[in-house]
């Protein structure tokens, strides 16, 4: 799907051994299945289902999203940083299409 | 035409809330499939009420569409001891899984928010599960006012 632009907010600079709190947000229909169209024909499923962030390349967090999952999905987390680095993470839509986002944490000082 | 604008609002929110749920049949998940996700989730274990789980949500949720939920866990999030994950449910909705939270030690705090949908007012469960075993479960009711106006 177009136009999935993801939003995240990660303080730009931590001391070592921090725990940040991340927010995201994408903006996404999360079609649930449940609705049907004007004629009557169920709507296909179409959400993100999974959720995953990384930092340095081991996952810190991540989430199986199911239907009840608001439209526009937003999820706040937290993750310990020791160390500066990067954060990606990846949203994997029914389609199988992922949307990356990555941006680098500096340490203080 | 002598329409206010709150009365326009809350039609059209109670319109928008129709077209997601109003066609959704009849077809809702029951406090039975909740304890059979959870029997599920905990694999055997032993679960305890309550303990180190806190759930927030709202008492009342004016848009069923958007509610926000979050959680936290007391745990050192240590290596040997920390939140594996934590399962978000909801009694009456036409599928029981909301999503389910995966943490690891470098996650520091086990807690997590989202926003989640709500067809109908319903009792909305957590279960955590931790890496030594333990198993925690609240539930909180919400009251879903779907267009907010009041009747």
């Amino acid at each position: 799907m177009a136009g999935k632009k993801p939003r995240v907010k990660i303080p730009k600079s931590v001391s070592a051994g921090d725990v940040i709190t991340i927010k995201t947000l994408i903006s996404h229909k999360m079609e649930s299945g449940q609705r049907k169209d004007k004629e009557g024909n169920p709507i296909p499923r179409d959400i993100i289902n999974h959720f995953e962030a990384a930092y340095n390349g081991k996952v810190v967090f991540s989430v199986d999203i199911d239907p009840a999952v608001s439209a526009n999905p937003y999820l706040e987390f937290t993750s310990r940083i020791n160390e500066a680095g990067t954060f990606t993470m990846k949203w994997t839509d029914d389609a199988g299409e992922v949307t990356e986002y990555s941006q680098d944490v500096a340490l203080k000082g | 035409m002598n329409i206010s604008r709150r009365t326009l609002l809350c039609s059209s929110a109670a319109a928008a809330a129709t077209a997601f749920f109003g066609l959704a049949g009849r077809a809702v998940a029951s406090v039975e499939d909740v304890e059979k996700l959870i029997t599920e989730f905990a694999s055997g274990g032993t679960i305890e009420s309550g303990g180190a789980l806190q759930l927030k949500t709202p008492e009342i949720a004016e848009n069923g569409n958007s509610v926000p939920v979050s959680f936290s866990v007391d745990s050192p999030m240590s290596e040997e001891d920390y939140v594996e994950s934590v399962m978000i449910m909801a009694s009456d909705n036409p599928s029981p899984d909301v999503a389910t939270f995966h943490f690891t030690p470098d996650s520091g705090i086990a807690k997590a928010s989202t926003r989640m949908r709500l067809a109908r007012t319903q009792d909305v469960f957590a279960v955590a599960k931790t890496s030594t075993g333990k198993l925690f479960k609240v539930s909180n009711n919400v009251k879903v006012t779907i267009g907010g106006c009041g009747g």
